[in-house]
Formats: C-alpha cells, sequence, structure tokens
C-alpha cells in the first residue's frame, strides 16, 4: 500500500516519515475496526486480530470470506496464504535486524509491509534499523488504536448495507492491491486470481476458490522476467 | 469469527514472520519460493476483489457494490487516502443501492 508514499517520505527525517505513516496507516486499522463489527465480530475480537494477527490485508481477508459466508477454514487459509510474504520481508530483514533472540523474537511481530519499505529504503544500517523498529512500533500502537476507536464506531452503525459497508471491503482490497501489481509477474498472477476465482465460485464451496487463485503466483513466476526478485 | 479462528490466524501469521526473521534469518531461499511467496498477495487481492464485488454466496451478481468498486479503482490510480477510498466507495453504493428502490 505505502511503498511509493515510503520512498517519497523517507528521504527526509526516517523518524518523522514513520510516524506520519503510522497515524495514516491508524486510518485504515480504523476502517479494519469498523467493517470487522459491522461484519459481526464483537470489539473484544476485532482488537484481538489487529493484536495478533497485525497483517492488514490478512485480517480484511478473514473478515471478508467469513462476511461472504465461507467457513472457518476458508478463512484461515486465504489470511495465512497472504500472511506468508512476511517471511519473505523476514529474510531481508535478517541482516538487520541482529542480537539476542528475544529481541528478534518481537521484531518477527512488527516485520510487516511498511517496516520492511521504510528499512530497506534507508542506506545507513543504524538508519535501517532505526527506521524498522520506529515504523514498525509505531505502526502497531496507532493500527490497534485505530481497531479499537473504528470497533466502537461500528457499534453506533445499524445495518451495513445501508451505508454501502459491503463494497468497502472490495474497495480496501483494491486500494491494497497498486504496489503487487507492480511486480514482476504481478499483472499475471492477478489476472489468473480474478478471473479463476470468478469462474469456480458457481462450482466450489464458498471460500475454496480464494485458495485457487493462489495458484496465480505461479501464473505470475512463468509470466513475469526471470532477473530481477523484487 | 470464533476465538479458535482468531488465534489460529494470529499465531499462523507470527509462524511466517519468525520463518522469515529468525529461523530461516541469513540462509537464503531458492529464488523460486522466494518469488512465489512475495507474488501471492497479487493473485490473491484480485480474486478477493472479484468474490466480494460480483459474487453472493455461490452465485454471480452484479449489484450496487460494482459502482462503489469502480469509484475505489478510480480513487486509488489518483492516490488517494485509504479510509477515502473506502467512504467514496461504501457512499457511492449506498446511494446507488438507495436509487434501485
Amino acid at each position: 500500500m505505502s511503498n511509493e508514499y515510503v520512498r517519497q517520505r523517507t528521504n527526509r527525517s526516517p523518524i518523522a516519515a514513520s510516524v506520519t505513516l503510522s497515524i495514516a496507516v491508524g486510518f485504515v486499522g480504523a476502517s479494519f475496526g469498523v467493517l470487522a463489527v459491522a461484519s459481526g465480530l464483537s470489539w473484544p475480537r476485532a482488537c484481538a486480530m489487529s493484536l495478533l494477527v497485525f497483517t492488514g490485508a490478512s485480517q480484511f481477508a478473514a473478515v471478508g470470506v467469513v462476511r461472504s459466508g465461507g467457513t472457518a477454514l476458508a478463512a484461515i487459509g486465504s489470511a495465512l496464504l497472504l500472511a506468508a510474504r512476511n517471511s519473505v520481508y523476514g529474510l531481508a530483514m535478517s541482516r538487520v535486524i541482529t542480537g539476542r533472540l528475544g529481541k528478534r523474537l518481537i521484531a518477527a511481530q512488527i516485520t510487516i509491509d511498511e517496516s520492511t519499505a521504510m528499512a530497506t529504503a534507508q542506506t545507513e544500517r543504524g538508519d535501517q534499523q532505526r527506521a524498522f523498529w520506529a515504523t514498525g512500533l509505531g505502526i502497531f500502537v496507532f493500527w490497534n488504536l485505530g481497531t479499537l476507536l473504528g470497533a466502537l464506531l461500528g457499534h453506533t452503525l445499524g445495518d451495513p448495507k445501508t451505508f454501502g459497508l459491503d463494497a468497502a471491503f472490495p474497495a480496501g482490497f483494491v486500494a491494497l492491491l497498486g504496489p503487487h501489481l507492480r511486480k514482476p509477474g504481478g499483472r499475471a498472477a492477478g489476472v489468473f486470481g480474478a478471473l479463476s476465482a470468478i469462474a469456480l465460485v458457481p462450482v466450489l464451496p464458498v471460500g475454496l476458490p480464494i485458495l485457487v487463485a493462489a495458484l496465480g503466483a505461479l501464473v505470475g513466476l512463468r509470466r513475469g522476467p526471470v532477473g530481477e526478485a523484487s | 469469527m470464533s476465538w479458535a479462528t482468531i488465534i489460529t490466524i494470529g499465531v499462523g501469521a507470527y509462524v511466517f514472520k519468525v520463518l522469515g526473521l529468525v529461523v530461516l534469518g541469513g540462509r537464503r531461499l531458492p529464488r523460486f519460493l522466494h518469488r512465489c511467496l512475495d507474488l501471492l498477495p497479487a493473485a490473491l487481492l484480485p480474486a478477493l476483489i472479484a468474490i466480494n464485488t460480483v459474487t453472493s454466496g455461490r452465485h454471480l451478481v452484479l449489484d450496487a457494490r460494482l459502482p462503489g468498486v469502480a469509484i475505489a479503482a478510480l480513487a486509488t490510480h489518483r492516490r488517494w487516502p485509504f479510509p477515502v477510498i473506502l467512504v467514496l466507495a461504501a457512499s457511492v453504493t449506498a446511494l446507488a443501492r438507495h436509487l434501485a428502490r
């Protein structure tokens, strides 16, 4: 979502950039809180998701799948497939975040799109570490604060359909999609994902088409240039 | 969503993070696997968009969600802020739904 934003801001003060970004992401957290509660989650459950899962796309996906009638297994599957990329970020960050095991286990929870993007935008190792921790911890605070406020606000809204909240889910995914499509092979993966999902919806049980759409990653792999790994 | 589901997703997501940063850290993954994991969102997000926009249960449905999501795509292209995109999409859908009644 925020890679370009990160690159634009980060040439100035990395810490100021981290705080700005964290506040912006806090509003996304608030959106999650509203939608989670509108989809039937209690506010403690919405907050627990943000604390424990702490990966935006996975959280939106899980709530979206359950909302559209999918099983818990389908929700878990799609959320975890989306979370798998964090292990790639972890690999990239393992050269920057070193030291005691306890510290690295804490760092793991905040290894997400934004903290990795902010750290890799720096050139000095010290700056990379500062950018990682400032962004990761800043977003953790504001994401959870946002979720809490959004969830409490969501309780005051009535029928989600009256407010068009059912369209806010796919709209959120649209907003998160940009940077992923620009990766090598990203477009091919995306086209396969969308078309296979639509084709399979009438045939497979709810929630399964999304899991099959994950194969689009393999399609993207074949179509993308072999050279650069993002 | 049950507590068991929430905790399972939470633990699973954390395992992926720890796997990269702590367990594998420093080692090299085959480039194939690396790129495959990195491309998963590019495949999954369009699927989620499609399913949440033009289906209901196991049926294909064209309804008021479509104009809302179309506006969201336009707003994303213009790099508008995330919450603005959501509010805009929801408003357009709510309006379209209201007008259709």
